[in-house]
C-alpha cells in the first residue's frame, strides 16, 4: 500500500491510495485533473506528466530514457520530471508528492 | 440562457469509446450543467482499445479501462452500455433506441467511430474461428480459440499494423503465425518501402511467416481446419483466422439523419456537422486539416481525444479550432514505433541511424522543403524533434538531419 499526494495545477491537494498498477491509472480513475494518460500508459503522449517533490525521487527512480526523450522539448520539464505512467505502485513510493506539471 | 448553463438541456452522445467517453468528460469540464447521456451497443465498460492487438491480447492483465465506474458517477455521466440507437430525427431533435424508446436531445454527438471489414471472400462465412480485431469480445475469442487448439497455426489476413501487432502478440502466446498480405509490401497503405522491410525483417526473425503478394480468394473448411486459398495457388491450413484489413466508418446514422458524409460525417473545425445541434468526432469523422490544408479521416486515439476536447469547447460556446498535427504508435515485439503527421504527398524520405544502434533510427518524409512526417523507431527524441518542426513549419539542413554525429536538437538541425 501507498499513499501518493498529488498537487493539481491549482494547487489542490489530493491524496490516494493504491496497491498496484501505475501511478497515472491510479490518478485517471480518481479524476485527477491534468493527468490525462490518453495512450493508456504506454509512453506516447506524455499526457500524464508530473514532478517528484524533492527528495523523494529517489523513491520513485530516475526517468527512463523514453520518458527524457519525451519530455525533450516539453517547456515545463527539469530534472524531477517523470511521465507517471512509468511509476509503478508499490510499497517502496508510500508517502510521495507529486506535482502536476503545467502543459504547453 | 445559453444552452449549456442550463440544467435541464440535454446532451446525447453516441458511442462511448475514446471520442464519446472523452468528450463526456470534457463537457464537464467546459460547465455544461445539464444531463449527459452516452450510449453504445458494446456492452463493457469503454476501454482503450490500442492494447487490444496488444498486451491485452498477449498478457493476463485485463482490460485497461478509460475511465473508472467511480468517475461517471462523480461527474453525473449516464453510461447506457449494450444499446444501440436505430436512428437520428433531426426535426424533433430526438434519437430512437433499438428497443423502440426515444430520447431527446439539445445537443447531440456522432462518435460511432468504425468497424472492422470483412472481406466477401468465397468461403468466410463459413470458416471455422474467424475474427476481426476491434472489441474486448474479439479478443475474448481469440484468446479462447488459441487456448483449445493443439496446433495454434494463426493465418492473419492483412499485414497493416492490426495485423503486424497481433501477430507480434500471438507469437508471445505460442501460436504459429502466418501473415498474407495482397500487396507487394506490408505497411503498403500507410508508411515507406523502407519500414515496411523493417518491420518485415523483425517479424521473420520472430519466427512470423510474412508473405505479401497473397491475395486471398477463397477459405475451405474440412472438418473444423479452414485452408485459406490464395489467386497464386498455394494454400495455408488455419485454426483461427484473424481478418485485419481496414475498416468502414460508422457513418450510417448520419447519413439517414440527412447529415452530410464525405469519406466520413464532414464536420468544420469545431467539430459540427451541417447540423448545428449535431457534432462528430473521432475516427468516423472526414474533417479539415489547417497544417496540410485539405481534408483527412483518421484512425487514431489523439484524433479522438483531440476532437472530443474541441467539440466539448465549441458546445459550451468557446471558439476552439481543431489544428493538431495526428500522432500515432504501435508497440511490436520490443520495438516501439511513433509517428507523426501526414505522410501522403511526399517526394523525398530521408533516414537517420543512430550510431551503433540497428534498433533506433527516424524516417523523415518531405515534399521538397517542408516536413510532411516522421516515423520513429524507437526513437522518441526523432518524433518530439519531428512534432516541433512539423508544428513550427522549420525550414531543416537535410544533411545535418542525416548526420547522426550532430546531437538531435532542433537549433542544431535548422537552415
Amino acid at each position: 500500500m501507498a499513499k501518493i499526494t498529488f498537487i493539481t495545477r491549482d494547487n489542490e491537494t489530493i491524496i490516494l491510495e493504491g496497491t498496484s498498477g501505475s501511478v497515472m491509472q491510479l490518478a485517471v480513475d480518481n479524476g485527477v485533473p491534468g493527468i490525462d494518460g490518453d495512450c493508456g500508459g504506454v509512453c506516447s503522449c506524455a499526457t500524464c506528466h508530473v514532478h517528484v517533490d524533492v527528495g523523494h525521487h529517489l523513491k520513485t527512480g530516475e526517468a527512463t530514457e523514453i520518458e527524457t526523450d519525451m519530455l525533450e522539448l516539453n517547456d515545463y520539464a527539469n530534472e524531477r520530471s517523470r511521465l507517471c505512467c512509468q511509476i509503478q505502485i508499490s510499497d517502496a513510493i508510500d508517502g510521495i508528492v507529486l506535482q502536476v506539471a503545467e502543459s504547453d | 440562457m445559453s444552452v449549456h448553463l442550463n440544467k435541464n438541456s440535454i446532451c446525447v452522445v453516441i458511442g462511448a469509446s475514446h471520442a464519446g467517453v472523452n468528450l463526456a468528460f470534457s463537457l464537464r469540464k467546459e460547465g455544461w450543467q445539464g444531463a449527459i447521456l452516452l450510449f453504445d451497443k458494446d456492452p463493457e465498460i469503454p476501454y482503450h482499445r490500442p492494447p487490444l492487438s496488444k498486451t491485452y491480447l498477449s498478457s493476463d492483465e485485463g482490460t485497461n479501462l478509460l475511465k473508472s465506474v467511480e468517475s461517471y458517477e462523480k461527474d453525473n455521466i449516464s453510461l447506457n452500455l449494450g444499446i444501440s440507437v436505430s436512428s437520428i430525427n433531426r426535426t424533433d431533435k430526438t434519437i430512437t433506441l433499438n428497443d423502440g424508446t426515444i430520447q431527446a436531445y439539445d445537443k447531440l454527438v456522432i462518435a460511432t467511430g468504425a468497424r472492422p471489414i470483412i472481406p466477401p471472400i468465397p468461403g468466410i462465412e463459413t470458416a471455422a474461428h474467424v475474427y476481426p480485431m476491434r472489441t474486448v469480445e474479439d479478443v475474448a475469442h481469440i484468446r479462447k480459440a488459441l487456448h483449445k487448439s493443439l496446433n495454434k497455426r494463426v493465418v492473419i489476413i492483412g499485414g497493416g499494423y492490426i495485423g503486424l501487432e497481433t501477430a507480434a502478440s500471438i507469437k508471445k502466446l505460442g501460436g504459429r503465425v502466418t501473415v498474407l498480405e495482397r500487396e507487394t509490401r506490408i505497411l503498403a497503405r500507410v508508411t515507406a518501402p523502407e519500414m515496411s522491410n523493417f518491420f518485415m525483417q523483425l517479424h521473420t526473425e520472430n519466427g512470423v511467416e510474412m508473405l505479401p503478394n497473397k491475395n486471398v480468394i477463397a477459405i475451405e473448411n474440412t472438418k473444423g481446419v479452414n485452408t485459406v486459398v490464395c489467386a497464386d495457388g498455394t494454400q495455408y491450413e488455419a485454426d483461427i483466422i484473424i481478418v485485419g484489413v481496414g475498416i468502414r466508418v460508422n457513418s450510417e446514422l448520419a447519413k439517414e439523419a440527412g447529415l452530410v458524409i464525405e469519406n466520413g460525417i464532414l464536420v468544420d473545425e469545431t467539430a459540427r456537422t451541417n447540423d448545428q445541434n449535431i457534432y462528430a468526432i473521432g475516427d468516423c469523422t472526414f474533417h479539415f486539416n489547417p497544417h496540410y490544408n485539405r481534408h483527412v479521416r483518421l484512425e487514431s486515439v489523439q484524433n479522438a481525444v483531440d476532437q472530443a476536447k474541441v467539440a466539448a469547447a465549441a458546445i459550451c460556446e468557446r471558439h476552439p479550432i481543431y489544428d493538431a498535427i495526428p500522432w500515432f504508435w504501435s508497440d511490436q515485439y520490443d520495438v516501439k514505433l511513433q509517428m507523426v503527421g501526414l505522410y501522403e504527398g511526399y517526394n523525398e524520405t530521408l533516414i537517420r541511424k543512430e550510431d551503433g544502434e540497428s534498433n533506433k533510427f527516424s524516417i523523415w518524409y518531405f515534399k521538397d522543403d517542408t516536413l510532411l512526417a516522421v516515423d520513429a523507431i524507437n526513437n522518441a527524441k526523432a518524433y518530439v524533434l519531428g512534432t516541433k518542426f512539423i508544428k513550427d513549419a522549420s525550414k531543416i539542413d537535410k544533411s545535418k538531419l542525416m548526420d547522426a554525429s550532430i546531437p538531435f536538437k532542433p537549433g542544431d538541425l535548422l537552415i
